[in-house]
Formats: structure tokens, sequence, C-alpha cells
């Protein structure tokens, strides 16, 4: 985590040092993550050789042993475990037991998808709940302030499927605006900037049913923030010193306001992938997220295993970038491991 | 009580079922592309090694097996052009279709059938190496002949020779390799009407016309798509937006079906689950007191109000059971023993039971809203009678872990019967099928040495009216002693645009392959 430490080197030095720290300590945490969720998911009832039995609709006890003698689950735990590990550390996520193919292959096939929707989200809901929030603190008390809070709590009310099969029902089957589901046209064979556009369309009702959550918080967190911000003293100095209005709330507010929302805005990008689950569920948008949800159904434990995996190694990489940003945001800050 | 809203659009359902499929006359039309709901998606294609029901659909398309069967379970040539049973039941003789081939171009020959049959299927495939214990020997005479030598009669063996049961796999892909790992499973080949195309994980499966598929002209349409969706509002919405053109049974929840089949050009239909006689019945823990005592299991028979549950619920698809046999089960009889809804009688049932106030734990069946608002509505009749129940939740993992460990007292369930007892229904009631550790075998810990007796000898009887008649017998018995508390037939409708033609035409339903479908559009 970065704090307030005068007494450390500066530059890019310290930066690079801080890094590295990080990842060392990254890799442990990962480990322990790893080994936490190995005994979670162990620990819930069921097994993906009675699922896969029970889809064929009959099975009896040698059928269901042969699965397991093949999937290893006949082995200790803690033998599975060590397994598990040995092949994690050496990047081998192992083979999803239901698919019979690399888990590895398998998120590498999702994963686009879920960064290209929980980027635009990301994105989407920084840009706009920032605008909203500074927006709305300028107005404090005034009607574009209530009128802007108001939505903002009413996005942060709604559920999120619920606000998705609105949309889906009044952009898609009302209007006919947007496709309803799924990440391209299938069938069109789309190539060049014909396939983007048409990624773009399918891109529009997910991203912004998962995006509007988020704006909401940190529209409110903007908000806030720059409310107290604006009452510091230097603030008073800079408007006593005769600055615009605008360069004010740009340069002095909005600046420091923005550090609590970074911090925000780091923690919830984690949170965005788990929102991605029910998004990517109702649009049939292919991605990682509904690789989980279905793998979790099924009891897949190296899938599972290997998008927690995934989504713990950027939920890091996430808290470690706001560290880095939060220096180019406010040079006070210096960065220590 | 039934809404008089729910009470209109189930009987303008049942009209719609009652009424012949949509127009399937007129000369077919070639071309076109036919857009299909899956769900879930499968996880594999290669139907030898997987048989769950959206394998079964794509995989349908691209393998065949010797035979297909009608909604009357009469069988049909398919790779099979004639067939012989002897006398005794013991030889079947299957003559084969010539000039078919494999996708690769390799010729289909009976080698391949003993291959399946003796190697492939009886190692991987779950119910066909029970079956293939009942099998002497496999000889190919020739290339077109095939002779089954079984132990002993086997009745139902003429039964098993449809696709998900069956599947035809090439010798010369998979022989001498691990079946499991083999490549060729992530393009499958297989001798059917549609050839693998293309698979984008999550998003869908292509498949496209067979050129040289043996049946002249056919199949008609140029090319299949599946969609992968996996929320049921979602899928309807596909379905209204007009992205796809087939919702297989189970693809949207019950109480969208009236909505679905309100809109233009739309037709409905229940049939094309004859072969799977999907039956719905609660497990009864009688293991556990009181459930052990017939009158505290009879009561809660005549307490569930399962007329109510077909209308309110499924959309008055269906039927009510009458005991362990599906009515489309061969050698049903729905003359048994009086199991009807009477909560009067339930009540006096319970009263001279061992009841004692118990609570009772129902375990719903964790597919989607109907199953978990019929737990409510069970529930609801067992505190009519005065009975103490609760749900107790559960995704599909751990309700399969709950049944295995025979966790609960009262469990809700659906199996496939596959046509015949012999293969459906008596795994699920023989004494010696009892073991915790299934959750497919007699979960109730039924236990009657007369029935058993009964099922063994039908089982490997020649002669059906000898079949018939003993598995009347075990009808009235089973359900005399009530280990199972059955509720419906159930009613799964397929839902498809009216100018799709043929999308059912057997006992399988969409997952026989859409050989014979066409679509009427200019």
């Amino acid at each position: 985590m970065a704090r307030t430490d005068l007494n450390t080197r500066t530059g890019a030095d310290s930066v690079i040092r801080f890094i590295l720290g990080r990842l060392v300590k990254a890799v442990f945490i990962l480990l322990a993550i790893l080994v936490f969720n190995f005994l979670l998911i162990h620990a819930a009832p069921g097994d993906p050789a009675a699922v896969m039995a029970g889809e064929a609709g009959a099975a009896d006890e040698k059928f269901l042993a042969d699965l397991r003698t093949r999937f290893g689950l006949d082995q200790p735990l803690y033998v599975q475990l060590f397994i598990y590990i040995k092949g994690a550390v050496q990047f081998d996520l192992g083979y999803s037991f239901r698919q019979q193919m690399s888990v590895a292959e398998m998120i590498g096939d999702r994963l686009p998808a879920t960064l290209l929707l929980t980027g635009v989200a990301f994105v989407l809901s920084l840009v706009l709940g920032v605008a909203a929030g500074v927006a709305a603190s300028a107005r404090q008390g005034r009607w574009g302030d209530t009128i802007i809070s108001t939505f903002a709590l009413l996005f942060y009310a709604t559920p999120l499927f619920w606000v998705a099969l609105m949309a889906t029902l009044v952009f898609s089957v009302w209007l006919g605006w947007l496709p309803g589901f799924g990440y391209s046209t299938i069938g069109a064979n789309y190539t060049g900037m014909a396939h983007v556009l048409d990624v773009a369309k399918h891109l529009v009702l997910p991203a912004s049913t998962l995006g509007l959550f988020f704006m909401a918080i940190y529209m409110r967190m903007t908000r806030a923030s720059m409310l107290e911000v604006s009452r510091l003293d230097f603030v008073k100095t800079a408007r006593a010193k005769g600055l615009k209005r605008g360069v004010i709330q740009r340069r002095h507010i909005l600046r420091n306001a923005l550090l609590p929302v970074i911090t925000l805005a780091g923690l919830q990008a984690g949170q965005i992938f788990g929102g991605a689950i029910l998004t990517e569920t109702v649009f049939a948008w292919p991605g990682i997220g509904r690789l989980m949800f279905e793998a979790i159904n099924q009891r897949d434990y190296n899938v599972i295993l290997g998008v927690f995996y995934i989504s713990a190694a950027m939920v890091l990489l996430f808290n470690l970038i706001t560290d880095v940003v939060y220096v180019i945001v406010d040079p006070r800050i210096r960065l220590t491991t | 009580m039934l809404k008089p809203i729910n009470l209109i659009a189930s009987a303008m359902l049942a009209l719609a079922l009652a009424s012949p499929l949509a127009a399937q006359d007129g000369t077919p039309k070639s071309g076109g592309t036919l857009n299909v709901v899956i769900q879930p998606e499968p996880p594999s294609l290669m139907l030898g090694l997987v048989q769950n029901g959206p394998t079964q659909m794509v995989g349908g398309d691209i393998y065949e097996s010797l035979l297909r069967y009608d909604s009357e379970l009469q069988p049909e040539g398919q790779l099979a052009e004639s067939w012989e049973i002897s006398e005794d039941g013991i030889t079947y003789t299957f003559k084969l279709r010539e000039g078919v081939k494999f996708h690769d171009g390799t010729p289909f020959t009976s080698a391949d059938v003993e291959f399946s049959m003796d190697k492939f299927l009886r190692e991987s495939h779950s119910r066909m190496r029970t079956y293939m214990e009942h099998v002497e020997s496999i000889e190919t005479p020739d290339d077109l002949t095939v002779i089954f030598k079984l132990k002993q009669p086997f009745g139902p063996f003429i039964g098993i020779f449809e696709p998900g049961t069956a599947p035809m796999i090439p010798k010369h892909i998979y022989e001498g390799t691990d079946f499991a790992s083999n490549p060729a499973n992530n393009t499958p080949i297989g001798t059917g009407p549609f050839k693998f195309d293309k698979w984008e994980k999550g998003s869908f499966i292509h498949l496209v016309k067979n050129e040289d598929y043996y049946m002249e002209g056919k199949p008609y349409i140029d090319d299949v798509y599946y969609h992968v969706i996996p929320d049921a509002a979602s899928r309807a919405v596909a379905y209204e937006t007009g992205k796809v053109d087939v919702l297989p049974g189970g693809s949207v929840e019950n109480f969208d079906v009236p909505r679905m089949q309100a809109m233009e050009n739309t037709c409905i239909t229940d049939k094309g689950w004859e072969y799977f006689g999907p039956l719905s019945w609660m497990w009864v823990n009688s293991d556990n007191k009181p459930l052990d005592d017939v009158k505290v299991r009879s009561a809660i028979m005549h307490a569930v109000d399962r007329e109510f549950a077909k209308n309110a619920l499924w959309n008055g698809l269906g039927k009510v059971a009458t005991g362990p046999f599906s009515s489309s089960t061969r050698f049903w009889d729905g003359d048994t023993p009086d199991i009807t809804f009477d909560p009067e009688k339930a009540k006096a049932l319970l009263a001279e039971s061992s009841y004692n106030g118990e609570k009772i734990r129902i375990l719903g069946l964790p597919y989607g809203e109907t199953w978990q608002r019929w737990a409510e509505a069970v529930k609801q009749n067992l505190s009519e009678i005065g009975m103490d129940a609760e749900i107790v939740p559960s995704d599909v993992a751990g309700w399969n872990q709950k049944i295995s460990d025979r966790d609960f007292d009262l469990a809700f369930t659906y199996l496939y019967q596959y046509g015949d007892p012999a293969l459906g229904v008596s795994r699920t009631y023989m004494g010696s099928n009892a073991a915790p550790g299934s959750p497919w075998n007699n979960v109730s810990n039924y236990q009657n040495p007369e029935t058993d007796k009964l099922f063994d000898e039908a089982a490997l009887m020649a002669n059906p009216e000898d079949r018939k008649a003993a598995y009347k017998a075990v009808q009235d018995l089973i359900v005399a002693d009530v280990p199972n508390i059955w509720m419906l037939e159930l009613g799964f409708p397929t839902i498809y645009r009216c100018d799709i033609k043929n999308p059912v035409n057997t006992a399988f339903g969409v997952n026989d392959g859409f050989r014979d479908v066409w679509i009427d559009r200019d």
C-alpha cells in the first residue's frame, strides 16, 4: 500500500524497487489464495464426476469410481493439493474435467471478452462518474445536484440483473436498437471495421449495465470529496489570489479530491470482475465470469481455481497500478514496499 | 387455487398442442439456416463419451445409430436397412445400408458397428456398458452384416439403437487410442446429415450440411447454428427478437411459454419426448422415521395436488403420473391403485399413522424457478393435512451429494425411462440397487423381493405379452407400497416458427437431428 514517507528515495529508482517488491509479495499472496480456494471448493458438497454422470442420466458406482480415478479425485486431498500447486507455480492450470481441454487455453479464449467488457465498463463508469460528481458538487443544493444525486442513488440501489433485463426489454425487444445478447452477430462473418462496429454494438448494453452501479459510486465519492476539499484552506487561498473558478476546480480541488476516488477505483476493479459474472450470464457474453459461474455449478475444480487464480492476479495488478497512479496524481506521496 | 388467467392460458396451450403440428405438407425446399438455442453449453460433442442433453442435441446431427424410433417407439431403419430377431430372442441380425460414409469420406461398415458397441461404448458409455453385459458375441460376416448374439433374451435390446445410446463411432479414428483424449473429439466425425464446422466456446456451434449424405436430397437446410445463451430470460428475448427459430424443451421458464406461444408464426409441440419419458417424483427416504410407515407415505401421496402443479406450474403440459411408469414407456398400465389427490383421505391416513409432528425436509430440484415453486406448493399441500415441512436449498452438485448420501426426507427428481422399464424403471426400484453413493439408483431403498423377481424375469422374457403381464403386476405392487411420490410425466414444449417444418418427428424430438427439417421461406 502506498503511504506518505518523506524519508524514502524519490524518482524512477524507487518506483521500480517498489514494483519489484510488490510483485514478490504478490506471488505469496497468490499462493495463499490458491490454497484457500482449493480447500474452499473441495469443502462444497458434490464433485465433478457426480455432476457429469448425472448429466448422462445414469451411472453405476463403478462408472463413477472410474471417472474419479481418471480425474485423480480418488487421491487424498493433500496429494491433490500438492499436484495442483506444483502445476500452478509452473503456470500449468491443469485440464478441465468436463471439457477435456487445457484450463489455460479455456481462460485464454475467454479472457479478452471479459477484459473488453470490464475495461469499457470501468472507464465508462469512472469518467462519467467523476464528471457527474464534479458537476453535482459545483451545483451543491441546487436542482442539478438533486437530479444527478437521485439518479446515482437509483443506479446504486437497483439490482444489476434487473437493470440488465430492463435494458434488454427496452432497447432490444421494444425499440430494436441494440442486440440483447452475444458478442457479435453469429453467422455474419464480419471482418475489419465492420467487425469492430458489430462488437461495439453488442457491447453497449452489457458494458453500460455493468458500469451504472460503479458510476453511481464514483459520482457520490467524487461529489463528497470535492465538497470536502473545497472547504480547505489552500482552496480559500487560491480564491483569495483571484484564480479563476474553473482553474481552482480542476487544478486544486479535483486533483486532491481524486485520491479517494482512485483508491476506490482500485478496489472496485476486482468487484467489476465479480459483476461481470452476472452481466456475462444475462447477456450471453462469452467471458471468464460466465466460465466461472458454469464451472462452479459443475464443480469443474481446475477451471474454478484457474479463473480465481487469474482474477486474483488481476486484482493485485490493479492495486499496484492504483498505487503508482497515486504518485502521479499527488507528488507528495512516496512509495515504499 | 388456479387463477382464471392461468386456466385460459393453459387451455389455449392445450388446444394448440391438441391440434396437428403445423402443416407438414408441401414440397420441401432446400436451403436456409436454422438457428437453435442450446443450453447449457455441451462439454463435448463426442456422443460416445458424453450423453447429456445438449451433447445429444448437437451430436444427434453428427452421429447416427442403426435405428431410430417413431413416437410409438417402433423402430425405423437408419444406418441399418433391415433387421431380424430370432424367435428365441437371442440373435439380432442387422443389414447395413450401402454407400454410407463418415464425414471424412471413409466408408461405414460392420467393423465400425462392432468397434463402437464392443470396444468404445462398452468402455465409455455409462448405460451401454450395462446393456452390453447381455451380449455374448458380435459377428461381422461381411461389411454390411452385423449379428449380435445375446447370452439370454433381453427384451429391450431392440430399443437401444439410437444415437444417444449407441452412436456409431469411426473405428479408423479411435482404434488403439485413448478415447477420452483423442484430438478427434474436438472435431467429431460421424455419418450424420450435418458435419461439424466451428465451435466458438461460449457463443455458438456451427454445423454444415453433409453434401455426401446417403439420403437423396437430405438434409434440406444448409447449416445449423446452436446459440449458447445461459439465461432463460435472454433465451426468450432471442426468440422474440428473431435471432433464433427453435427453442427446445426447457429453454424458457414455464411462465414464459404462453407469451412465446402467442407470438405470430409460432408453433409449439410437446412431442419428441416419448423415448425419454421424463417422469418426475419425490424420492421418499424410507430409512427415516416416520417415512418408513406406508400410511405416512400414502398420506403424502394423497395430499399432493398434482393437477394444480400441472396447470399452474407447467402450463397444463404433461400428465399426472399413475405410478412408476411413464405412459410413453412400453408396458405402462394406467389401471393402478388409487393415488389421486384427496386431502381428506390423506388426513385420515395421517391420523392412523405413526407421524408425530416431525419436520419433513423437502429437497427441491435446483433446475430453475418452476421447480422451486413446485417445492413450495408441496410444502403448502403438506401443511394443509397437518404435516410440518421445510424446503432445503442446494445447487446441482450439492443436490447430487445430498441424494447420494440420502440426506433428505423428500427429494424432487425426474429421470428418463429410455422407452422400456428394463432400461429406465427397474434401476430405481430393485432392492439390489439401493446402495448409497448414487443419485440414480434405488434411492428410496425400496425392498420388495416379489417386484425384484418380476423385474428380473420380465427383462429376460422374449415374448412381449409375457413381459406385459409381469410389468402389470410390478406396477400394482409398487403403487400399493408408495415408495415414492409420483408427480407428473413432464411435458417439455418445443417452441418454433411455424415455417420451420419437421423439427420434431421421432420419439427423440430435436435430439434426433434435423435430417428432415426444411424451411418454408422464400
